[in-house]
């Protein structure tokens, strides 16, 4: 049966690095968690025109990339905030106090961990083990990763973000 | 490249380097990198550039140096004296001193049980030479083994050799590593595949993130030893998605391996091929077990599936498939190089050579350390570790992760081996060590593991996706005074059916941290539930009348 690719949800130049990806593999079903990761790197998120692109790209039904889309956790499906912190909840920070510092975030900003602030200024992530537990606990803000930090230093950080911003 | 251009090319490292009078060696690892070591590191060049001292003094950054805690590390050559804490505004200081009296406020004294206690044999190269620089690790004997191998030795003489040396899985279960060696190469068909597990699913680990960061050539030379070994010419890495500068480091490394020849076609100029792809994790536990971890490599969701059949005879897309640990596969080429014998020498009767550790938690010195097998508990705590901060004591050392258990004091002078953690009710696991004092709530542990498993469980088996999610409500309840005797009982029960009906690892160990804590805390799950009360002051226990 002949197939014809079928065009990237936008003329976003961006698509193209997708598409490499897909190509690198063949378009091989096999190629699929590759190619969210490609589409998660470039645009930060994947949203379902992406997903369904993915799809009829691989040849994979739907249903199956959504699947794995929701099963690994790497994976998000909203676009997140303009700034994130990013607690660990590894073993060694999660000893040392790592769920003030979430608690303290999340009441101060009414945010939930793996939410938004309904202004979409703030993302309140949590991770596993970011290798830094001889300096647990250990939170990254926007990338950067800080050590044994206290509840009200994150605040504070996370306080100039939001005050500066305004 | 032929194993005589090898040997040059090792030698002309040695010597075509116009020898620097002064190397300053900077760990741009995880834990030092998130206490700013770029930023020193950048200091450190500038001033050097700005004095006009590139050619006298070198400055790299190198693999971890250990002690985390003190970052960010560096090591000043010839004379090997280690600094810690160091910031950009010393740099100054540092390159006044190159040559005469070391800066006094930064030393970090190399002569401590934490670096005298060790021994490294995965580490060995880790701290030292430049892991993105191919030239460091073959000066440092790298790639010998792979092209005396593939120049002297028989498949069948290298398994003989892994064999003798009784290395044993460092992904957590401890398999005898030539018992698989050898069956994947008994395996018929002519495909078959090699993959190393990089996944490194513990929550509080960080150890082959750390080997591959170090020193990545490392394990791709043993995962082309073992290609040889078993008759594979093609080999994944699945590395966690969470770990970009471990990937960034091994694409490199793949890159400059196959410039040389020493993967990709005809290795060493012989007819043996081998290549090496890199696989991205994508934040899930689960695919750390092997079954999983081949499903998500074939692009599927990462469900484990019942085993036999052993990925050895049905693995990646069917055909028989040698999976092992990076730990497992970075220890192979000094085997090689230095006889399986010398590796029993190491260690104890059925746990041969060392193994690494991420110490972390309630200890003076956390960091990376490796150290033989059959050390104690006590002399990893208290002699590497330094003890218990701030005066605290000691109430029990977790190894395993959430497979594992709570150790108490007790046992603290048992030696460090499979048979002996196990016999305690925890396992050796991957190299997780989390050492806890008295303000940590042993319920209040069990039930971070449990809610690790239960959000972790993929959902595949009835037992582990219900079961973990009914033990984690009681551990709740138990932690907000809200259980009764009658509920322990059943967290108990439900212990039991978890850990026996279980398809996969996960679900079956996951019991393991409340079984552990319930056989040597006992005290402390009946304090909340009784006397509602945390002894540890952790739990917010609600108060309530008429319960
Ligand atoms: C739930 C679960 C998680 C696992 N996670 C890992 C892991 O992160 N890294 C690893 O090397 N092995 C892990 N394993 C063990 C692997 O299934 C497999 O036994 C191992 O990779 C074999 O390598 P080895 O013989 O070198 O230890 C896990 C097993 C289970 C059941
Ligand atoms: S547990 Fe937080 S960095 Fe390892």
């Amino acid at each position: 049966m002949h197939f014809t690719k079928p065009s990237p949800p936008s003329d976003d130049k961006r698509w193209r690095i997708v598409e490499a990806t897909m190509r690198r593999h063949g378009y091989d079903s096999h190629a699929l968690i590759e190619t969210l990761h490609s589409v998660q790197q470039t645009f930060g998120y994947l949203d379902t025109e992406a997903l369904r692109y993915v799809a009829k790209s691989l040849r994979v039904p739907l249903s199956k990339v959504y699947g794995a889309a929701t099963f690994y956790h790497f994976f998000t499906l909203k676009p997140q905030g303009e700034h994130t912190c990013v607690v660990c909840m590894g073993t060694a920070c999660y000893i040392k106090g790592a769920p003030n510092i979430v608690a303290a975030v999340s009441e101060k900003y009414q945010v939930k961990p793996g939410e938004t602030t309904a202004d979409g200024k703030l993302s309140l992530l949590t991770a596993r083990c970011l290798g830094s537990c001889g300096l647990a606990p250990a939170v990254v803000f926007d990338g950067e990763v800080a050590g044994k930090v206290t509840p009200e230093e994150a605040l504070e950080r996370i306080g100039r973000w939001m005050n500066h911003d305004s | 490249m032929t194993p005589e251009e090898l040997r040059k090319l090792a030698s002309s490292q040695e010597e075509a380097r116009p020898e620097p009078k002064h190397r300053i060696k900077i760990c741009v690892a995880a834990g030092c990198l998130s206490a700013r070591s770029d930023q020193v590191l950048q200091a450190l060049q500038d001033e050097i550039a700005r004095r006009g001292l590139t050619d006298e003094c070198e400055v790299k950054g190198v693999g971890c140096l250990g002690l985390c805690t003190a970052g960010p590390l560096m090591v000043v050559e010839p004379e090997g004296v280690m600094y810690e804490g160091v910031t950009p505004e010393d740099a100054s200081d540092i390159v006044n001193s190159l040559g005469g009296k070391p800066v006094e406020r930064l030393l970090c004294p190399a002569d401590s049980p934490f670096f005298q206690k060790q021994y490294k044999i995965v580490l060995e190269n880790s701290g030292l030479i430049d892991p993105e620089k191919i030239e460091d690790y073959i000066a440092r004997d790298g790639y010998t083994a792979l092209a005396r191998v593939l120049e002297e030795m028989t498949p069948q003489e290298v398994i003989d050799e892994i064999t003798r040396s009784g290395l044993r899985g460092r992904g957590g279960a401890g398999y005898p590593t030539g018992l698989k060696w050898s069956t994947v190469a008994k395996a018929g068909g002519s495909r078959k595949f090699v993959i190393c597990n990089a996944d490194e699913g513990d929550p509080g680990a960080f150890m082959d993130r750390s080997v591959l960061e170090s020193d990545p050539h490392r394990v791709l030379e043993g995962m082309a030893i073992a290609a040889y070994a078993v008759g594979a010419s093609q080999g994944y890495l699945y590395v966690r998605a969470e770990y970009p500068l471990a990937v960034k480091r091994l694409r490199t490394a793949i890159r400059q391996a196959e410039r040389l020849g020493l993967l990709g076609n005809n290795i060493c100029g012989t007819t043996f091929s081998f290549h090496v792809d890199i696989r991205l994790g994508a934040g899930a536990f689960v695919c750390g077990e092997e079954t999983a971890l081949i499903a998500s490599i074939e692009g599927k969701r990462g469900q484990p599936r019942p085993r036999p059949p052993y990925p050895a005879e049905y693995g990646l897309w069917g055909y028989p498939t040698l999976i092992n640990n990076v730990e497992t596969f970075a220890n192979v080429a000094p085997i090689i190089r230095n006889g399986g014998d010398w590796f029993a020498s190491i260690g104890t009767e059925k746990s041969k050579g060392t193994k690494v550790f991420a110490l972390a938690g309630s200890v003076k010195n956390t960091g990376l350390i490796e150290v033989p097998m059959g050390i104690t508990l006590r002399e990893i705590i208290f002699e590497i570790g330094g003890g218990i901060p701030e005066g605290r004591r000691f109430k029990a050392v977790q190894t395993g992760g959430p497979s594992g258990g709570c150790i108490p004091e007790q046992y603290l002078d048992m030696p460090v081996d499979y048979e002996s953690l196990a016999k305690v009710g925890s396992i050796m696991g991957s190299g997780g060590m989390i050492v806890m004092d008295e303000t940590s709530c042993m319920v209040d542990v069990a039930k971070f593991f449990m809610e690790f498993c239960m959000t972790e469980s993929c959902g595949k088996c009835v037992p582990c996706r219900v079961g973990t999610a009914q033990m984690y409500d009681i551990l709740q309840k138990i932690t907000t005074g809200e259980a009764s005797m009658d509920d322990l009982a059943l967290l108990e029960d439900l212990c039991d059916m978890v850990k026996h009906t279980s398809l996969c690892g996960l679900g079956q160990t996951a019991p393991n941290p409340v079984l552990s804590t319930l056989q040597y805390f006992r005290e402390e799950y009946i304090a909340h539930i009784v006397d509602k009360q945390c002894p540890a002051g952790v739990c917010q226990i609600h108060r309530r009348e008429g319960h």
